[in-house]
């Protein structure tokens, strides 16, 4: 039996395993080759739902499923927390069961964590929509923000998907015209390096467009600590921003299970860029989040990686010579309001094109959220 | 030997798309310890400019920019 072991059960993960099941179906009926998708969560959550959320377009039930409804019977399902991985032994320690997991070919798809109590005084002072929580606490705090600063700063590098900080002033400038609320509310947006993003040209867009729409940018500003009480960001530049409704995007980082296994010493698993090969350890891939790669922490990354993932692992237990690799592509849709977007498409080392932002493609964005569920499932 | 002959830590942003070198750095540099000496290997060309002049604003110090045969090697020393 070659056993194929998968740690995770987000978009890179459960696309992985029902990529796998259908790949390597006969095998699998056949008792030769076993795929197992553990996850110690029972539900799989669409993170790009929380974007929404607090302008009360979607609910953070809208975020999940349950995993056991979305993967292929084919795969072996484990809900459990794995809490050690052993690169000599091939093997997984799991927190419910006495007997380690044997694997022949181990992947990493355990994915980002927030960790906004790395940057003092943040947790306190700041909200965020990246995860359920702060996504409900920021619907509600916005739905009575009537007049103020509002300020929205990327403060953890790296962070998931790196569209978002742009999307979410242009949304909230316009969610508040729609309201009458515009005039009494300053937005300001704040960015670590020299310009708007990391992307040249998103930086170009998103420039004109803050400006068209009066949202003041503030760049090389790294957040030091936050004052709750004062209503202060410091910087490690040496810059205060006073603000009424801090919106920050939390400092992220990889897992434990990274750092105790060896992989990767910042909890991020370093890999070979095209064939997501763990460099640490034979046996061993990581795709989206968790994998260390010069792209973009997003859902769509997952999703490729897991399709030449797929096909080496598939190869492989096949007894064949893997040969798919990934090449960096990445696809990012960015709202330019509540009823305009637009979409950047690129691979590594490539710099792409932002076309004029349209309601056409806000829409195929927001039909593209509901047929995601087909994503996960490998279908799309 | 120099510090930047054996740097402590390397950073191979080479064909780095999003969000690019200067950020992969300034995540990285949060995370070390003063005196570390870094290594950021780059393709992009804007990086030259754009990392020293954020050292610059961070207050960390610049050692050397090498241009090898494909990729700049940009070494400094976190404060």
């Amino acid at each position: 039996m070659h056993r194929i072991a998968i740690v995770g059960g987000g978009t890179g993960g459960t696309v992985l395993a029902n990529r796998l099941a259908s790949e390597l179906r006969t095998e699998i009926e056949a008792g030769t080759v076993e795929v197992r998708l553990i996850t110690a969560d029972p539900n799989h959550v669409y993170k790009p739902t929380f974007l929404y959320v607090p302008f009360g377009k979607k609910t953070v039930d809208d975020a999940k499923r349950p995993i056991e409804d979305l993967v292929d019977s084919r795969v072996s399902l484990t809900i459990d927390e794995v809490t050690d991985v052993n690169t000599d032994r091939n093997r997984l320690s799991l927190a419910d069961r006495t007997a380690s997991l044997r694997y022949d070919q181990l992947v990493l798809a355990t994915g980002a964590n927030l960790e906004p109590e790395a940057v003092p005084g943040l947790a306190e002072g700041g909200h965020h929509f990246y995860g359920p929580d702060g996504a409900t606490r920021l619907r509600d705090e916005l739905a009575e923000f009537t007049e103020g600063h509002l300020v929205l700063s990327v403060v953890g590098v790296p962070h998931m998907c790196p569209a978002a900080p742009v999307e979410f002033p242009l949304m909230v400038d316009d969610w508040l015209r729609e309201r009458g609320r515009r005039e009494d509310v300053e937005i300001t947006y704040t960015y670590p390096i020299n310009r708007a993003h990391g992307l040249e040209s998103v930086a170009d867009w998103a420039t004109d467009l803050f400006e068209e729409r009066d949202i003041a940018l503030e760049t090389f500003f790294n957040v030091d600590e936050v004052d709750p009480d004062a209503e202060v960001i410091e910087t490690v530049e040496g810059d205060e921003l006073e603000y009424d409704l801090l919106v920050a995007i939390p400092p992220h980082r990889g897992s434990d299970l990274v750092i105790d296994a060896g992989l990767g010493e910042d909890g991020w698993v370093d890999v070979d860029r095209h064939t997501l090969e763990a460099t640490a350890a034979e046996d061993v891939y990581a795709i989206g989040d968790v994998a260390d790669v010069p792209t973009s922490k997003a859902g769509s990354v997952a999703h490729y990686e897991a399709g030449a993932v797929a096909d080496r692992i598939a190869s492989r237990a096949r007894g064949e010579t893997p040969t798919a690799t990934y090449d960096g592509k990445t696809v990012c849709f960015l709202e330019a309001g509540m009823d305009e977007a637009t979409f950047i498409e690129f691979t590594y080392g490539e710099e792409p094109f932002v076309r004029e932002p349209s309601k056409p493609i806000h829409w195929a964005k927001l039909g593209y959220n509901e047929s995601y569920w087909l994503t996960a499932r490998g279908l799309l | 030997m120099t510090d930047t002959d054996d740097p402590d830590v390397t950073i191979d942003s080479k064909d780095a798309s999003c969000p690019g070198p200067l950020m992969d750095l300034i995540g990285k540099v949060k995370t070390l310890d003063a005196g570390t000496v870094v290594e950021l290997q780059t393709t992009a060309r804007n990086s030259t400019t754009d990392v020293p002049e954020w050292l610059e604003e961070a207050g960390h110090d610049l050692l050397e920019i090498e241009e090898r045969d494909e990729y700049w090697s940009i070494y400094l020393e976190v404060n």
